[in-house]
């Protein structure tokens, strides 16, 4: 099989004659000739898969996707469908952003790790904290990192790590297969009306602790009011106290560094990514005291040989292709690119509309909690707390049934219990959700 | 460029060819941060405007003792924002601004159109949302499972892990839970050559194994005997990849299998080097039970910069049941019509997740689009032309090649040249270097991978770079890069002193 521009790979770009040079100058009739596979192991079938134009390819996906419903998703817990400006995605996919490597090679390479810069210093600001690296793979694997990092700072010998009970099935089961090469083990503790239980958490925090993780806001929406007490029983059994948070929410909440955080995790794709069925940016943000601990890259700054300010990575000692197995993480291929769309899309926001876009969160959870409360037989919110982005609110009839209903109807919304929907109104616009206030009052008895 | 510079008898002089990377300088600095071009702070709630350096102030829905006082981040126009952000485009080289022969790292080119493809507004779907609703979503996820599992020769693949090394992981979580199921939990050691992906040892030791390290004999390969003696009742798992980070294909891969299996462990295949066997070869035909595909390099999605990638992992058919939840499947009860229906499902003993929802689902569009694209034949040709090139430009070379045959890779050693020294040239000549300096076995090393993408010309161009470089003098060397945006960086004070944010620079001055 030795392929040509009609049969072969489209980008590969040999011609017969240049090939034919090639061969005769390796000294082989045939590519294949150039294969020191044993025939045992020799490959001599088809995978059965049709080669197929750029125009069939492009219809073949768009027809599978075409399957997708297009629903209005009033869905968050973490994803959010903000509207990316328009910027983002023409300046992140200009090819040099796209199509380049890690930066091995900084001199070459100043303008992304110029932007994962930016990046970093985006989180420092947000957190408060004094560091922040370029990436983890989302939220969950950050949680992961946050554990196997308390791990190793804390002095003396621990193994128990708490989260609130209601952290998501995907986060407390990446942080349990993260632990599990570690004598780590996850535990909870209780929430009440949406929030830590302050008092049972505290019970809970032992000199057994290394790590105490809560969210804020909450899987459910809610604003946690507890952060600094939280804080200091962690502090007070020499456990870290880990923060899950994300970019919008800390424009406004409470600084993470005043509330005691040693470590801030989160999903920083809420800016710069649409909701990609999942796909996300784990934030990563602490202390400097852990500065020789910290899982992933970091960008820092130096000098050049002209004695301008460069950039390049640092502290690679810590990393995996130089350290091996006693690198703080395995991670090496992370998510630099949605970071720099990230940076792009809080750039365009700028301060003051950060902390614009936060509080609209809060405004517009307010205004559709009160609409939908208004409807019979609805409480909304069922927490008494201040909301950001999203609540729960329950029916008396099943919230699967009324789920399906308003799916018929075009809105896909987020069943959390037998009579109890959350809502989120942060990725709609206001014709949506008057749309879907409508749609709400005609299905709900 | 022209037709007479390519032939043989005018091979092209590196010295006539100019690059030159854009540089901005402004106030004695390449391009200004952001923050040097604007810091607004602004005073949140019932904070009073101008305190704390406030120049504006925004009224907050929240009490105060539930926000912040102030946020200081830069306020800049789009105007401004775009020409930051191109100029930052041009102080980077990627695949598209010339050869990056980087080893290892498969840096093939990346289809426009799968972009395209990625950027559909039907692909951008909410995690919760219901199976039923995203019925185009799981289809294309199965679809690309069904692939993955062809051309590895595995039974089952979950797409969940989002790179490489997440693959390698959630090999180790299933091969750990799968010896846990059968009773072998006492399997605390993985094998692993020492010429390895560095990957591979801190994913080990993150699962809680021990390492045990693995000499390569003379000629570049696994050593049987040392094989045999590190292997014990205690393997969990040997990590492999093959061809080797030397581009070598490990002839004896049916018995080094046979051995490890002997012993009750498991075969674990590292996919970088995936690209060298596409319709040549499988993992799964040669004895290994479980491997990860690492989509950015074998199948074409953007590296952007160092991620996101895609590292799903494939299974023999014992292991899939500990692979990560959920996967993807046909549904039984495909309902009305004649539209096959696709649902996810928890694999009966699984690992649980490794990833808050399904991984990095934009790249594996793009993975998808492509092998779609190019199908057997082209898959097929990608593997036969990465070999010819490799061997094609090795055979160009100056500097010597001391193991071979060798595949889509090899390793070149410097000599009495620093290879890091040799890199920082080579960028004055317009190419992207080799990585460097590993493995170790090849003293200076410059380990060299071209891809399937690359023209004679273009290799011929390469080629004449390597060449120029290996005979210029130390001082040339340790004087590069010259053209390129920065010149050499100061490594060792970046780590002395870390300066890892805008704030931490305002601090210092």
């Amino acid at each position: 099989m030795h392929g040509s521009h009609e049969t072969g790979s489209p980008y590969a770009p040999h011609t017969d004659d240049g090939r034919d040079a090639m061969l005769e100058a390796v000294g082989v009739e045939t590519a294949a000739d150039l294969f020191d596979i044993p025939a045992a192991v020799a490959f001599d079938d088809e995978f059965g898969i049709d080669a197929r134009t750029e125009r069939e390819t492009r219809r073949l996906v768009r027809s599978i996707l075409e399957r997708n419903d297009d629903l209005t998703e009033l869905l968050g817990r973490g994803h959010y469908g903000y509207y990316i400006p328009s910027l983002v995605d023409h300046l992140a996919d200009r090819s040099e952003f796209l199509t380049s490597y890690t930066q091995y090679q900084p001199e070459v390479s100043q303008g992304f790790l110029q932007a994962l810069f930016e990046y970093q210093s985006l989180l420092v600001e947000l957190t408060g904290l004094d560091i922040a690296n370029c990436s983890m793979y989302d939220a969950a694997t950050a949680l992961g990192e946050a554990a196997t990092l308390a791990d190793r700072v804390r002095d003396t010998s621990g193994h128990r790590v708490l989260v609130p009970d209601l952290l998501r099935e995907g986060r407390r089961s990446t942080l349990e297969n993260y632990v599990a090469g570690t004598d780590l083990a996850v535990d909870t503790y209780p929430t009440v009306d949406g929030n830590a239980d302050l008092e049972a958490l505290e019970e809970r925090v032992d000199e057994d602790t290394v790590m105490v993780y809560a969210e804020n806001p909450t899987v459910r929406g809610t604003i946690e009011e507890n952060l600094s007490a939280i804080g200091e029983s962690a502090t007070d059994a020499e456990a870290l106290f880990v923060l899950g948070s994300d970019p919008v929410a800390l424009s406004v909440l409470q600084r993470p560094a005043d509330v005691g955080a040693d470590v801030v995790i989160g999903d920083a794709s809420v800016l710069g990514l649409p909701t990609s069925y999942g796909m996300g940016l784990g934030l990563f943000a602490c202390r400097e005291d852990y500065l020789r601990q910290v899982p992933g890259r970091l960008v820092g700054a130096s000098e050049d040989a002209t004695d301008r300010r460069a950039f390049t990575l640092t502290l690679q000692t810590r990393e995996q292709h130089i350290r091996r197995e006693r690198a703080t993480s395995n991670i090496c291929t992370n998510q630099a690119w949605v970071a720099l769309r990230t940076a792009m899309h809080a750039a365009t926001l700028g301060s003051t509309g950060m902390v614009e876009l936060a509080n609209r969160g809060v405004r517009r959870a307010d205004e559709l909690a009160q609409r939908l409360e208004a409807v019979d037989g609805v409480t909304a919110p069922v927490h008494d707390r201040h909301h950001l982005r999203e609540f729960v609110a329950r029916l008396n009839q099943p919230a699967q049934e009324v789920a399906d209903a308003l799916e018929e109807r075009g809105f896909a919304v987020h069943v959390v219990g037998e009579h109890e929907l959350q809502l989120c109104a942060a990725g709609v616009t206001d014709e949506q959700l008057d749309e879907f206030a409508t749609a709400f009052s005609e299905v709900v008895r | 460029m022209s037709d007479e510079r390519t032939t043989e008898e005018t091979p092209i002089d590196a010295s006539q060819v100019r690059y030159d990377q854009a540089r901005y300088v402004e106030n004695g600095q390449y391009e200004p941060l952001l923050s040097e071009k604007d810091l607004t702070r602004v005073a949140i709630g019932d904070a009073d405007a101008g305190e704390d350096g406030a120049a504006k102030r925004v009224d907050s829905p929240l009490p105060d003792d539930l926000t912040r006082d102030s946020l200081e981040l830069p306020e800049l126009s789009e105007p401004e924002l775009a020409r930051h952000y191109t100029r930052l485009s041009q102080m980077i080289y990627g695949i598209d601004s010339g050869p990056y022969p980087l080893g290892s790292c498969t840096m093939k080119y990346n289809p426009k159109f799968t972009e395209d493809v990625a950027a559909l507004p039907s692909a951008a779907v909410h995690p919760d949302r219901s199976g039923q609703s995203i019925q185009g979503t799981l289809e294309l996820l199965y679809r690309l499972q069904d692939y993955l599992g062809r051309i590895g020769g595995m039974d089952a693949v979950t797409l969940q892990p989002p790179a490489g090394a997440a693959g390698e992981f959630v090999g180790i979580r299933v091969a750990a839970a799968y010896h846990e199921h059968n009773g072998e939990g006492h399997r605390d050691e993985v094998i692993i050559p020492e010429s390895a992906h560095g990957t591979n040892f801190a994913t080990a030791a993150l699962g809680g194994y021990d390492v045990v390290s693995l000499p390569s004999d003379d000629d570049g390969r696994v050593d049987l005997e040392a094989l045999e003696a590190a292997l014990s009742e205690n393997t969990a798992a040997l990590m492999l990849t093959n061809p080797n980070t030397l581009g070598l294909f490990e002839r004896d891969i049916e018995e080094i299998a046979e051995m490890v299996h002997d012993v009750g462990g498991l075969l674990y295949y590292d996919g970088a080097n995936l690209n060298a066997l596409l319709g040549r070869a499988r993992p799964g035909d040669m004895g290994f039970d479980v491997m990860h595909y690492n989509v950015h390099k074998t199948f074409a999605t953007p590296h952007g910069g160092g991620g996101p990638g895609a590292g799903p992992v494939g299974v023999v058919e014992d292991l899939d049941p500990f692979l990560p939840a959920p996967r993807v499947r046909e549904a039984e009860d495909t309902g009305e019509g004649d539209e096959v229906t696709y649902e996810l499902f928890d694999p009966d003993h699984t690992i649980g997740h490794v990833h808050g929802y399904q991984g990095n689902w934009l790249v594996l569009i793009k993975a998808f689009a492509y092998i779609a694209r190019l199908g057997d034949a082209g898959l097929a040709d990608a593997s036969a032309k990465a070999v010819l090139n490799a061997n094609y430009l090795a055979s160009q070379l100056e500097y010597d090649v001391p193991y071979e045959p060798f595949h889509h890779e090899f390793v070149a050693s410097a000599g009495d040249q620093d290879a890091a020294d040799v890199a920082k040239r080579m960028l004055d000549y317009g190419v992207h270097p080799p990585t460097t300096k590993w493995p170790e076995i090849v003293p200076e090393a410059l380990m060299t991978e071209p891809t399937e993408i690359e023209s004679k010309e273009t290799l011929d161009r390469l080629a004449a770079a390597f060449n120029a470089v290996a005979e210029e003098g130390d001082g040339t060397l340790e004087d590069a890069p010259e053209r390129t945006t920065a010149r050499r960086i100061d490594q060792t004070s970046a780590a002395r002193n870390p300066r890892l944010s805008w704030q931490a620079l305002a601090d210092d001055e």
